[in-house]
């Protein structure tokens, strides 16, 4: 039932988002998702098994991965995160905050010129690290933060 | 059909950074409405920037990412007047594709 279910809106989905950019005349529908989302990633509650699914599990700590993130968040809901990897051929760049339900928030993968250099604002539960993981030749590296945040970003 | 993008791409030196602002409510599938019934998750799952017709950033997102999401990218080897096309698609199907012009 539920596979069936998500065909379908995969399926709708797609058929859009070609549209759209076939209408754009500007992308090959080829180009423009690299990935799917992944889902298994991403519905992993627990950051254990989050980052084995991203395959960054033990990944080293390199200072040369630089992150910026508010040393206390008044508010969970919005907190500003920058990732900037100064390590060479770096070609993606993921964000996990450990104690959110689901602690991957973010991925992102750089081509054509991009810099592995991403702004993003997320939720933040509860006082926590937030972690980057970057890629680069096949190896993986780690940095994190520890975020006070004194109203939960979860709402409800 | 959701909002559209705003979109901001500027040369600074040899680097363009683009800032993108998203309209999306962005539901975690965590919170519970008044009646204490989950609002079911809706949040943008795809995003991809292309600069001149060529993917630079593909990127994934969760619904952690908070509403209205703002992202910033930079790129190299841009110029003014290039495109940049930002299109995002979310788990409920819909999706949305806005285009701006390096200043």
């Amino acid at each position: 039932m539920d596979l069936i279910r998500r065909t379908v809106l995969k399926g709708a989905g797609a058929t859009g988002v070609l549209a759209g950019l076939l209408a754009t005349g500007m992308l090959k529908p080829t180009l423009a998702y690299a990935n799917e989302w992944n889902a298994a990633a991403f519905g992993a509650k627990d950051l254990d098994v989050a980052l084995k699914t991203i395959g960054a599990d033990g990944a080293s700590a390199n200072a040369s991965l630089v992150m910026k993130a508010p040393d206390i968040a008044e508010n969970g809901a919005v907190v500003p995160v920058d990732v900037v990897s100064n390590i060479p051929n770096t070609s993606s760049i993921a964000i996990l905050v450990k104690k959110n339900p689901f602690p991957l928030a973010a991925y992102f993968e750089f081509s054509n010129g991009a810099l592995p250099d991403v702004s993003i604002r997320l939720k933040v539960a509860e006082t926590c690290p937030i972690i980057a993981i970057a890629k680069a030749d096949g190896k993986t590296f780690s940095t994190q933060k520890e975020v006070k945040v004194t109203v939960g970003g979860c709402g409800g | 059909m959701a909002d559209p993008m705003k979109i901001r791409a500027q040369m600074k030196g040899d680097v363009c950074e683009i800032r993108v602002l998203m309209s999306h409510p962005m539901e975690t599938g965590q919170r519970k409405d008044n009646d204490g019934k989950t609002i079911p998750a809706h949040h943008i799952q795809l995003v991809s920037v292309a600069l001149n017709g060529k993917t630079v950033v593909s990127g994934q997102l969760a619904g952690s990412v908070s509403r209205n999401p703002v992202l910033g990218f930079k790129v190299k080897g841009a110029k003014s007047g290039d495109k940049v096309t930002v299109s995002w698609k979310d788990n409920k199907g819909d999706s949305r594709t806005d285009e701006a012009t390096v200043a």
